[in-house]
């Protein structure tokens, strides 16, 4: 395909121009398109290349081929109704999504949460990390032709998504997490289950670890590989492993602790050399520590009430319907209308299996938000990707895309 | 055959050709009709290595589901996209299909049963099976796209490279046998199977072979998660199917090769008495290399056309050419035995040759792994140096509450071996 052929596909030569080098424009260099329909862009990310033999010159993302409108959607619904459509930004980390809503809402209405209603989201909120880790070291190792590694991480993740069916119904979409707590009690047998993962978890890992960590070829393919220092990081505005993988020991959960955070003990792992390795490392790492805090939280959790008590934003159980005439209100008035929120801005930040995941939500007193906006992980990290890949081949592309851990619905939104 | 052909009535030249004509028909169409087990094998194999169930469908396993997908593949339009160099883009699949199936005439599938058992043979396989390359080329050029042209590219690259140690671990059995004749390297290993002498120079070509036929690790050709499909990204209908067909019957002729030439090719009990006895031991080794093929491919990550390059150059050639002089060196000093006596006692005489040559091979296999790893572990030192250079920023953390003591982990400080 010629220069021109390809700029007539999309957009203009003049477009091209500022983003990739003269040598491109003169055709010294190839361009290469790569995706939005490729195995190993994860989704639908568009890459232009500018190749000099394999090696990449200059690697520009194109994303938006998976734009759903989710936030300006939501200026549509009510609050409590949007809380579904959260759950397909991030479609690896859906609790995580929830829950970064949910606590924005409830920092704006000013709505307490029960303890139980947090540790639980704390346990599946790490649930779900390990969900998302689990399908993420699965991918990179296809990408790295490891095909077999795919395979053993979705047996795992399929006891995981036992769990968030039994207890919200849906095993990907759960939209379990509501504001003031959670949308039912936890099923009896959650913590059978969620013990059966911590007594079977461990073992995997290690045999994750030894077909990935030692493997000579692995370690080729990783080592030195998309290396990132503290500082470029920083200001490329990384977050999650991929910050902390470049030795900046910065973990939401322990800087800006919400949802009970605090009273979680865990460790932080931190790498040292900023390549796709310690990435790979730290997020193997990060699965332990998940199983530590979930541990910890099936120790807390104790019997009470899982949803708050404010009949102003929290529809009341169906028990009272029919004995009360005010709850019949609530209830009328809650599923209709929907609540009224004082005026303000707030936001939020979580740390995400990828990163910061953060969200601002504006009110104007009416039922339905001003302005949400969600600031992702992946957008951000993905931000980086040319300065990760410039100089390294096609081959390490694969495998930098694949570290910085990038889900497409959570890039457009 | 040819017998019939006389009894019928042919003249003796013509019941010659038509003779020889039904037997490469015959042994052609065996071959080529072996992919569809063989696919099925390699399906199952893999999914059991996966933890998958793998076709269970159509048949009994599951074992006829590749006629479904053949008739499905056949249905298929072939389409020729715009710009397409035709020539060399619909030539291609035929010459690669050719060159695998050429690779059968010289296998020697029992005493009595061979192809031609020429005076090269060994050289023809090498040469044979390198016409592959220039039908990749060919399909990589022809294509008119991006991809393809960089899977050709890295199939010059791999395929010219991997050649050089293939062919010296190949001049081993033969220095040791002193003949090209597969045939006559087969009747050699009587007593002792190749591998026993030098089990080194069977690992190398192994390896190089799995590269030259680019199967993992050596996949980069079609690479999936980089190039799509390589050289074959544009081909669909039958002209993708013969270059999976072909595939896989090179990936499958390997194993046989490596068989005949290492591990005794059809020798076994009575197999120099019943010829189909022959047949099943070939069959038997070749499918157990088959399997060993299929277990490196489920386990290992793929090779960066760099490491690729640098694995073979600086550790695969220079190993074979080592291994070569020592074998040429060990075999002209030590003294001819003589082979004129019982099995037992055939197998006694050749007993100190054999065990001089192991420990030769075992010490060059070790020694080079030694040096090999010793580099290694100096490189990723240097490398974790180079890239090292990132300072710990330790940030305040606000931290609250009575449980949250802010440990940090630094992953990757331990070696990296």
């Amino acid at each position: 395909m010629t220069l021109e052929t390809f700029s007539t596909w999309e957009g203009t030569v003049d477009d091209l121009k500022g983003l990739v080098t003269e040598r491109a424009i003169s055709g010294e260099t190839m361009l290469l398109n790569m995706g939005p329909q490729h195995p190993s862009t994860h989704g639908v990310l568009r890459l232009i290349l500018e190749l000099e033999g394999e090696e990449i010159v200059n690697c520009i993302p194109d994303v938006g081929f998976l734009h759903t409108g989710i936030e300006k959607n939501m200026e549509y619904k009510t609050y409590e109704k949007s809380i579904v459509m959260t759950d397909r930004m991030d479609y690896l980390n859906p609790m995580g999504n929830n829950l970064v809503y949910c606590l924005a809402m409830e920092k704006l209405f000013e709505l307490d949460v029960p303890m139980r209603a947090q540790i639980a989201r704390v346990i599946l909120a790490e649930l779900t990390r390990l969900n998302s880790h689990l399908v993420w070291l699965g991918i990179h190792g296809l990408d790295l032709g490891v095909t077999s590694m795919m395979t053993y991480c979705f047996r795992e993740r399929e006891v995981l998504l036992d769990i968030f069916e039994m207890v919200s119904g849906q095993r990907m979409m759960s939209t379990y997490f509501r504001p003031g707590g959670l949308w039912r009690d936890l099923p009896e047998e959650f913590e059978d289950a969620v013990r059966f993962v911590l007594k079977t978890f461990p073992a995997k890992i290690d045999d994750y670890e030894k077909i990935m960590t030692h493997n000579a070829i692995f370690l080729d393919r990783t080592q030195g590989i998309g290396f990132i220092t503290a500082e470029d990081a920083i200001a490329y505005g990384l977050s999650g492993p991929t910050l902390r993988a470049s030795g900046v020991n910065w973990d939401i959960r322990k800087a800006q602790p919400y949802s009970s955070y605090e009273r979680f003990e865990f460790d932080v792992p931190v790498g040292q050399h900023g390549d796709v390795y310690d990435r790979y490392l730290l997020r193997v790492e990060e699965m332990r520590q998940s199983l530590r805090i979930i541990e910890q939280g099936l120790n807390m959790l104790e019997p009470g009430p899982f949803r708050s008590n404010n009949r102003k934003y929290v529809p009341p159980p169906r028990s009272e319907l029919g004995r009360s005439m005010e709850a019949v209100i609530h209830h009328f008035k809650l599923w209709t209308e929907g609540f009224r929120p004082p005026k303000g801005e707030v936001y939020v930040a979580t740390e995400s299996p990828r990163g910061e995941l953060g969200c601002f939500l504006a009110s104007d007193g009416g039922p339905n938000p001003l302005r949400v906006h969600f600031r992702t992980p992946s957008f951000a990290n993905l931000s980086a990707a040319n300065k990760l890949s410039q100089g390294y081949m096609i081959a390490d592309l694969v495998a930098i895309i694949g570290s910085i851990d990038i889900v497409l619905g959570d890039v457009d939104r | 055959m040819v017998g019939i052909f006389e009894d019928l009535g042919f003249e003796a030249g013509l019941a010659a050709v038509l003779g020889n004509l039904v037997g490469v028909v015959v042994l052609a169409t065996v071959f080529l009709l072996l992919p569809i087990f063989t696919i099925w094998v390699e399906r199952k194999v893999a999914a059991r290595f996966q933890n998958r169930i793998g076709p269970n469908r159509v048949g009994p396993y599951g074992i006829l589901q590749s006629f479904p997908d053949v008739v499905k593949l056949l249905g298929k339009e072939l389409i020729l996209p715009r710009n397409v160099d035709k020539i060399p883009y619909l030539l291609s699949p035929i010459i690669m299909v050719a060159a695998v199936v050429l690779i059968v005439a010289v296998i020697p599938l029992a005493p009595t049963i061979i192809g031609t058992d020429l005076s090269i043979g060994a050289l023809y396989f090498v040469s044979v099976g390198s016409l592959t390359t220039i039908a990749i080329v060919m399909a990589g050029w022809g294509s008119n796209n991006k991809y393809a042209l960089l899977g050709a590219f890295r199939t010059v690259a791999q395929l010219i490279s991997y050649e050089i140690p293939l062919v010296f671990s190949l001049l081993i059995p033969i220095l040791l046998v002193g003949s090209l004749s597969m045939q006559t390297i087969v009747e050699f290993q009587d007593t002792y199977w190749i591998i026993f002498y030098v089990p080194t120079a069977a690992v190398i070509f192994l390896v190089s072979n799995i590269a030259e036929i680019g199967r993992a690790p050596f996949d980069l050709i079609e690479a999936e998660s980089e190039l799509i499909a390589g050289y074959m990204i544009e081909y669909s209908g039958m002209a993708f199917a013969m270059f999976y067909l072909a595939e896989f019957l090179h990936a499958f002729l390997v194993a046989v090769i490596f068989s005949v030439l290492f591990l005794g090719g059809w020798q076994g009990p009575l197999a120099q008495d019943v010829p189909v006895l022959g047949i099943a031991y070939l069959t038997i080794k070749s499918f157990i290399v088959y399997f060993a093929m299929l277990w490196v491919r489920m386990t290992l990550p793929r090779f960066r056309i760099d490491h690729l390059m640098a694995f073979n150059w600086k550790f695969l050639v220079p190993v074979s050419i080592v291994h070569v002089l020592v074998t040429a060196g060990i075999w002209s000093a030590l003294p001819e035995p003589d082979l004129s006596g019982g099995w037992f006692a055939r197998l006694g005489e050749e007993f100190p040759r054999m065990a001089l040559n192991l420990v030769a091979s075992v010490v060059i296999a070790v020694v080079s792994l030694r040096l090999l790893r010793q580099y290694a572990e100096q490189e990723r030192q240097r490398l974790s140096e180079v890239t090292a250079m990132v300072e710990h920023k330790q940030y305040p953390l606000a931290t609250t509450g009575q449980g949250a003591q802010s440990n940090v982990i630094v992953v990757g400080t331990g070696s990296g071996d």
